[in-house]
């Protein structure tokens, strides 16, 4: 036994390094990743920074520029119709979701029988790809041979839904498609939400008389507000970052009605060879993710218990 | 209680629940209806199709538009339906899946196992990694693939979504080590395991469940991708929803609305399965991604 | 020579120091026990015995080698957890062959010490099954288990028996005592049940706040504590102690009624030969306070007197009595059939030859 632990003991110069190395190991496994997420998400926001104040055109061209891009950028009646439809899309998205989601969720709860077959039902669009959900609404909403025609068949001949091409109603034919495809997202999130508040709460309620309205408006849905909070975030994020199913559906048009500035950035960039453009539109819709996220992302990793 | 009273309130208490089922079932077909259409839609002829009615089963059942699109369609300029761009997505996800779980896992494990001054930064640094909008760095990576020689292949697809997945994996493995035991970290120390024995023989077998959650998160966010393949793959290595939408967009010649459907069923069917067979992991997934811890 | 050496021992986390200078010496075989409240330093002293914290400042020897800056699985030591720690995915088996397999120990031999080991604690019937499948006990018996196959030098205890029903943890206490008697191998042992302390322990660290209190064998430790702080914790229920004037050789308690109690100290009046001020606490265990039937008739220095009795509670084999004292709650221990009710006066025996005395300025012991 002692000569175990003396043997053991002598440290050897091999044993020092392999020490040593053992415990750099962890940061060593870490780097690889920490590297790649510096250069190509840091690194790469820095260098869209720095081509949106280049004079890029159809290839990166590093002459300062200043503002310049900013300006033409708006300057375009392009930027101003992807804001407004920006704007009209993600309040509509958003809130209609949060709606649709929470009624679901509140229905759902009422101890359905058919509660498990029904769940899946709602949440299956999450799992199609944005290019799928496109093709198919832009199907289902096809002036002449899709729900138009349905309705006709259907005695209602004075139903028009053209809306698909047409320029001032396109952009809700992507919030009836985005809202198909997230509600049943928020609609889970909800119910977690509803079916993590404890029961005592609600028992107290009955007994002093809540109906069931006050019950849900004055103490069943505040509790909600992280299930909100998350829902909100996560959406405005994808809504921001909409692309697909805009190419998908209607390919940012009928001429350039549904211009979000997610394909306003990328026609910019790549098929109108302005670059520098381009890259400024990318660099707004950073700020405005950061301007949701950040404080968002604070806010949790603070929180006590995390972290240490 | 007068037996009147009572049977009105049994009556209203019966008619809300009629009122909620029923609400349920009719959003149940609303979110069923598209579904619906497409899989009716690509089993007609397009005869049939331009009949117009959209709802309707098919007269004559036909398997003609999923072989058309499978094998014959045109996309772009080559006729050879999708099979060729449904095994690029194939390629390009197996590796990519792979890859992204695994940097996660160790990621994880030292994030949480083996903590350093500063660790809270570092994840927080690669978590705000997740949020980002692609657009903000679709330029810098086409020049940096151009450079290295795979722009438009499919291992620079690869390259790409391992690293964009590389926070949502982190996240989750951290997540998921955070509360497992530190006592069995010191047990095994005291043993005799150094980092990586520790790592393949008593953290990764625990981890079932969230290897689960993590590959059919990286999987589904992977192969529905757009953005990234229609920016870096355009052309023979494109995935498969690069190529459906080249093939459901091209303005040329009769738009074959079945084809159209079939395509889009065979690019939904591997998430759409995934989804049924394992949708408990699924949304545990969605719900770890959107609300953190 | 001391087998294991813990040398003027600091540890700081950050600004606050959690160990302030340990000094212990332990003798080969001997069965150390840590033992304080919460937050005391115990398990951080623990660790740094395993290796698994570094020590600010001091040394540790192990068997006369230097070990502070040796790894874990360097210093010849086992150790058994509060929680178990037993690997989830590996078999009963598997758990306790893992630190041989880490030393690479052919597998042979590994199964030779497993089956050896598991017949000494009587769970050879458990080998295969995972830990899911086992009670609290097996558990811990298996944690036992794994740390045994080591044949270490040392075995480290981190209160292994917390999360054990009160049933079972008297059984395991007796499991711990005879395994210690029949290898006699060096044990330290951290607990904040001072009941396990005094049942196992060959010798007692009590600590407080990164300090030792006192270090002495478990009849050191009960019948002359150091200070107030390890007579308080000691001993269940805790030594009466009360605050009273000293005056020729004994000591002036008001009692309820407004009297005087004289109680003449003894034996301890010696003690207070250097003493130069008034007051003293006397320090009495319950158990030095009873009925004057069992009392005990050759104690040299038992005085009597009748008190007015609070409360009464009766505990089986133990009556325990509560009355009041220099306007402090005193609690006796007399017969199980000692003819006592509230409200009324009874006699008190009070054993002055196991009084201690403590300055009421340090609460430190006098003599």
């Amino acid at each position: 036994m002692t000569t175990t632990v003396a043997t053991s003991r002598i440290p050897r110069r091999g044993d020092r390094a392999m020490g040593w190395l053992q415990g750099q190991l962890p940061k060593l496994v870490l780097s690889p990743s920490l590297a790649v997420i510096a250069v190509f998400v840091y690194g790469f926001i820095g260098w869209t920074i720095v081509l949106s104040f280049s004079k890029s055109k159809i290839l990166p061209l590093y002459q300062f520029a200043g503002f310049d891009a900013y300006d033409r950028m708006w300057r375009q009646p392009n930027w101003y119709v992807a804001l407004e439809n920006l704007g009209i899309y993600g309040t509509l998205y958003i809130g209609l979701c949060i709606a649709l989601g929470l009624l679901l969720a509140i229905l759902l709860d009422q101890r359905i029988r058919i509660e498990g077959g029904l769940r899946p039902i709602y949440l299956y669009p999450m799992a199609l790809s944005f290019i799928v959900t496109g093709t198919a609404w832009k199907w289902f909403l096809n002036p002449g041979l899709g729900i138009e025609k349905v309705m006709h068949d259907w005695g209602w001949s004075s139903f028009t839904f053209d809306w698909l091409i047409n320029p001032d109603m396109a952009i809700y034919t992507i919030v009836i498609a985005a809202i198909w495809q997230s509600s049943g997202f928020v609609m889970a999130m909800f119910l977690a939400g509803l079916r993590g508040i404890d029961n005592e709460l609600v028992r107290a309620a009955q007994i002093d008389g809540a109906s069931a309205f006050n019950l849900y408006r004055r103490i069943i849905i505040p509790q909600l507000r992280p299930a909100f909070l998350s829902a909100v975030i996560v959406l405005a994020h994808m809504a921001i970052k909409s692309y697909d199913l805009v190419i998908a559906l209607t390919g940012g048009g009928p001429g350039n009605a549904t211009e979000l500035p997610a394909t306003f950035m990328y026609s910019y960039t790549f098929t109108r060879n302005q670059m520098a453009v381009g890259a400024a539109s990318a660099v707004i819709m950073l700020m405005t993710i950061m301007a949701i996220i950040v404080p968002y992302l604070y806010s949790e990793l603070r929180e006590p218990g995390h972290g240490r | 209680m007068a037996a009147s009273v009572q049977a009105a309130q049994i009556g209203t208490a019966r008619f809300w629940r009629v009122l909620i089922y029923t609400t349920l079932i009719v959003f149940a077909v609303m979110y069923l209806l598209p579904l619906w259409v497409m899989v009716v839609t690509s089993f007609k002829t397009l005869d049939e199709v331009h009949e117009g009615h959209m709802l309707a089963l098919p007269e004559h059942f036909t398997t003609e538009a999923w072989s058309s699109a499978w094998g014959t369609a045109c996309i772009g300029l080559t006729c050879e339906g999708i099979s060729g761009y449904f095994l690029n997505s194939i390629k390009m996800v197996v590796p990519a899946v792979a890859i992204s779980t695994l940097a996660g896992a160790l990621n994880g494990y030292v994030l949480t196992k083996w903590r350093f001054p500063g660790h809270k930064w570092i994840f927080a640094l690669m978590l705000f990694g997740c949020f980002i909008p692609f657009q903000v760095v679709l330029v810098p990576m086409a020049q940096v693939l151009g450079k290295l020689g795979i722009a438009n292949s499919t291992t620079g697809l690869v390259f790409v979504h391992v690293c964009y997945g590389l926070g949502f994996t982190t996240l989750f493995f951290r997540n998921y080590y955070e509360a497992f035991p530190n006592e069995l970290m010191r047990a095994a120390m005291i043993d005799g395991a150094g980092f990586f024995r520790i790592f393949w023989r008593i953290l990764l077998p625990s981890s079932g469940p969230i290897i689960v959650v993590t590959v059919i998160f990286q999987f589904t966010n992977i192969w529905n991708d757009f953005l990234f393949g229609a920016s870096f793959a355009a052309g023979g290595s494109a995935p498969m929803t690069v190529a459906l939408n080249n093939l459901v967009s091209s303005s040329t010649g009769v738009k074959e609305y079945n084809v159209h459907m079939a395509a889009a069923m065979i690019a939904a069917l591997p998430t759409l399965f995934v989804y049924v067979v394992a949708g408990r992991f699924f949304v545990r997934g969605l719900m770890a991604g959107a609300v953190k811890g | 020579m001391p087998f294991l050496e813990i040398k003027n021992v600091r540890k700081h986390f950050a600004n606050v120091d959690v160990l302030k200078g340990i000094d212990i010496a332990v003798e080969p075989g001997a069965f150390l026990v840590l033992v304080g409240p919460s937050g005391c330093g115990k398990s951080t002293l623990l660790n740094l015995i395993a290796g698994l914290d570094a020590i600010s400042e001091g040394e540790i020897h192990i068997n006369g080698a230097r070990v502070n800056d040796l790894h874990p699985s360097k210093r010849d030591i086992a150790m058994v957890f509060q929680s178990y720690a037993l690997y989830p995915n590996m078999t009963v088996a598997q758990n306790m062959a893992f630190g041989l397999e880490m030393r690479g120990v052919p597998k042979a031999e590994r199964d030779r010490l497993v089956a050896e080991v598991a017949k000494t604690l009587q769970i050879t019937h458990l080998l295969q099954r995972k830990p899911s499948q086992l009670s609290g006990g097996q558990r811990q018996r298996v944690a036992m288990g794994r740390a045994l196959v080591r044949q270490p030098q040392v075995f480290l205890f981190d209160e292994p028996l917390s999360n054990l029903d009160a049933k079972l943890r008297v059984e395991m206490r007796t499991e711990i005592k005879r395994l210690h008697q029949a290898m006699k191998t060096t044990m330290v042992y951290v607990t904040h049940d001072q009941i396990e302390a005094m049942t196992l322990a060959t010798q007692i660290a009590v600590m407080n706040a990164g300090e030792i209190q006192q270090l002495g064998t478990p009849q050191e430790i009960y019948n002359r504590p150091a200070n107030t702080f390890v007579a308080g914790f000691m001993g269940s229920p805790s030594m009466n102690m009360v605050t009273a004037a000293v005056e020729d050789g004994a000591v002036n308690l008001p009692t309820a009624q407004g009297q005087s109690l004289r109680l003449p100290l003894g034996p301890a009046a010696r003690s207070l030969a250097g003493y130069g001020k008034r007051e003293v606490i006397l320090g009495l265990r319950p158990e030095a306070i009873t009925d004057p039937n069992g009392a005990d008739r050759s104690g040299n220095a038992v005085a009597r007197a009748d008190c007015l009795v609070e409360v009464v509670e009766p505990a089986g084999s133990d009556t325990f009595v509560v009355t009041r004292l220099a306007d402090k709650e005193v609690i006796a221990r007399m017969r199980a059939d000692a003819d006592v009710r509230p409200g009324q006066l009874a006699p008190f025996a009070f054993a002055m030859d196991k009084a201690v005395l403590f300055d009421p300025e340090t609460g430190k012991r006098i003599g």
